[in-house]
């Protein structure tokens, strides 16, 4: 085991027999100013973890909602670099770790290198890269590492049970365990064969298992407590900003987002 | 950008194992997908192997296709020009009126294969999702083809000849409701439905082994082409010209003749309005090394990685990406890719038309075009083979607006 942020997080949790939640939000949307202020009021409300969305032109893994939210962030020109300097602004020490969830098609861009170390340098905790299979993703932990950075793997229900083993060995943080074959978005159910994948990976790794894509509601979060460590719940947040885009006020959509997050959060440390 | 090079050094043993041309391809997509992927590189594999796949195959393109269609000498279109010979391979004359129609009968034989009864698609220009929804009628297969909605505006016909056959057009209204959204929604769609579908992708782009398949199936028009030069000249060809969107007719094309070092490849991009960015759609001459739909590639991106919005006047060129072994082949300097404007191809069409008697695709007008500014810098006895990938019908209403003329 690391000993990192993230892990920690997770340690501390464990003894306290409570699961993570971890909110997902989109980066710039509709604007840095926004984010900030949801990322301190998701802080004060408690949550574990927060994955940050770098909005990206070609988003297959994205369901409508988060497209739309990146769609909204590109139209307005949010840059990356305004990303990190947005999430620099913030006492990431004292915060919930923040984790990057970002195409490879970014990372490429501008160089593994030089990606890693200005997240590092943000202060973000680790990084998803959802279009980077294990496979593929040696180089880019080795630099992750040099720079104190968790790279997490995903695990979706069509992955081999081989191929998981090999998935396991090259994650680092904890274990995204998608819950169903599909993109992101609110589902009303999770599949009966999730509860059999997580009792399995719990029997393979001392990683924490994450579970995230369908998870909205706090009776799902009871379901998940025997076999998860964390849920990630993305879309039911980030369609709450799309009011804010049309003109609801900040303060009324920072009350809300904060509401249904100290929800989750309830849920998830009972 | 004319880095003439008559051998260079690519080879036709690509890609490896792990879906490499060189550097370029491989597999960069969401874990849901990867052991499809696994799946459908086994049983081609597989397929491969068997010589009642390539028996089906093949009597499929005899009998229901055409094949092999003609290599025409364009007699006037020599003199006109007065340089190079000019020979066109006709894969307009296939059913469907293009070259896609090879790769929907492989891929729709192996979908069968892996016991699957569901197939997807996308499609810009339409002349894919016909190819598919074609392929589907015969083997009676659930179709769903995604097209953007702005072509499924500018290209009712082939919409039309989809729904006849039973395909569901889905319109794409995301991002900008073009091919390269078409794709991110049919890649959504398998994400969902991966244990029943397979996704019928028209051009060699995508993670492995989407490029290397799809390469496969259509170098039937280059192995033909080849052959009936030698047959009809006695000799290889001194130069082969064909037109490159994502580009599978080209890829096709080339991989027949990769290890022929004293043939010239010439691969023709969307030039559009000009090379300003977003005026155009020339990924090889302009683009960078980067990542899209899956693949490592040259692509037009902006300096965060964010994919460039593209124009071309022909829906088939219209494509920010390209397919990696088309990176391999400029890299190595094997192929070189050059850029026709909209307006060179317009022309073109229209000589063809009155020269020839055919109506070309605008995609394969940008071919043709270059063709013509290939065979006057050449001598008399050098020999050009240039792929005429598709017939133009489904581009008259375009053209009649784009001329001022009104049909009918």
């Amino acid at each position: 085991m690391s000993n990192s942020r993230i892990s920690a997080v997770f340690e501390r949790l464990k003894q306290s027999g409570h699961l993570a939640f971890m909110p997902f939000i989109t980066a710039g949307d509709p604007d840095m100013a926004t984010t900030v202020a949801v990322l301190k009021e998701l802080g004060q409300r408690g949550v574990d973890l927060v994955e940050i969305g770098f909005p990206y032109s070609d988003p297959i893994a994205d369901g409508p909602v988060i497209q739309a939210s990146y769609t909204r962030a590109l139209n307005k020109k949010l840059k990356v670099d305004d990303i990190f300097n947005g999430i620099k602004s913030l006492p990431t020490a004292s915060m919930p770790p923040f984790v990057a969830m970002v195409s490879y098609a970014l990372i490429f861009r501008r160089g593994v290198e030089h990606f890693v170390q200005q997240a590092a340098d943000a202060g973000f905790a680790g990084l998803i890269i959802p279009d980077l299979p294990a496979d593929e993703a040696e180089d880019v932990a080795a630099i992750a590492k040099k720079h104190g950075l968790d790279v997490v793997q995903l695990i979706a229900p069509t992955t081999p049970r081989e191929r998981a083993e090999k998935i396991l060995k090259a994650s680092s943080g904890f274990v995204y365990c998608i819950s169903i074959a599909g993109t992101t978005g609110v589902r009303d159910e999770l599949p009966p064969e999730l509860t059999e994948q997580l009792s399995w990976l719990r029997t393979q790794t001392k990683l924490p298992l994450a579970v995230g894509f369908g998870i909205s509601k706090p009776d799902q979060v009871d379901h998940l407590r025997p076999v998860a460590d964390g849920v990630i719940v993305g879309s039911a947040i980030v369609r709450q900003f799309e009011a804010i885009g049309t003109g609801k006020p900040l303060s009324d959509a920072l009350q809300d987002i904060g509401n249904f997050a100290a929800g989750l959060v309830a849920a998830t440390h009972k | 950008m004319s880095t003439m090079t008559t051998s260079g050094t690519a080879t036709s043993h690509v890609p490896d194992a792990l879906g490499r041309f060189g550097e370029f391809g491989r597999r960069f997509v969401p874990e849901t997908l990867m052991h499809a992927l696994e799946e459908l590189t086994a049983e081609y594999a597989r397929a491969q192997q068997d010589p009642e796949f390539h028996r089906e195959l093949n009597g499929l393109l005899t009998t229901f296709v055409g094949r092999p269609n003609p290599l025409y000498f364009a007699e006037r279109l020599t003199e006109y020009c007065g340089g190079a010979r000019i020979y066109l391979k006709r894969e307009d004359l296939n059913h469907t009126g293009a070259h896609k129609i090879n790769n929907t009968l492989g891929q729709v034989l192996l979908t069968r294969r892996m016991g699957k009864k569901r197939v997807i698609a996308e499609t810009g220009a339409g002349q894919h999702g016909v190819a598919t929804a074609v392929a589907c009628a015969r083997f009676g297969f659930d179709c769903v083809v995604y097209m953007g909605e702005e072509d499924v505006r500018r290209q009712k016909l082939n919409v039309f000849n989809m729904r006849m056959m039973g395909a569901e057009v889905r319109p794409v209204t995301s991002g900008s409701r073009t091919l390269r959204d078409a794709i991110n929604e049919a890649m959504r769609d398998w994400m969902g439905s991966v244990s029943n579908t397979h996704y019928i992708i028209g051009s060699v782009v995508g993670p492995h082994p989407f490029p290397m398949m799809v390469r496969d199936f259509q170098s039937v028009i280059g192995r033909e082409a080849r052959q009936q030069c030698l047959d009809a000249t006695g000799r290889l060809p001194d130069e082969v010209i064909a037109c490159v969107g994502g580009g599978s007719n080209s890829a096709g094309m080339f991989y027949p003749f990769v290890d022929d070092a004293s043939v010239a490849l010439t691969g023709v991009e969307a030039g559009g309005r000009g090379p300003t960015p977003g005026q155009h759609a020339s990924t090889l001459s302009h683009g960078v090394k980067g990542v899209l739909h899956g693949s490592y590639s040259y692509v037009l991106q902006d300096e965060d990685g964010q994919t460039a919005d593209v124009h071309s006047i022909s829906a088939g060129l219209d494509y920010p990406g390209v397919g990696p072994e088309h990176s391999y082949w400029k890299d190595s300097g094997r192929a070189n890719y050059v850029a026709i404007t909209d307006d060179e191809a317009l022309a073109a069409f229209q000589t063809m038309a009155k020269l020839e008697g055919i109506l070309p695709a605008l995609e394969s007008s940008h071919a043709i075009a270059h063709t013509f500014k290939a065979a006057k810098a050449r001598k008399k006895d050098d020999i050009i083979v240039t792929c005429l990938s598709g017939r133009g019908d489904k581009d008259v209403y375009e053209i009649a607006r784009l001329l001022g003329k009104e049909l009918g």
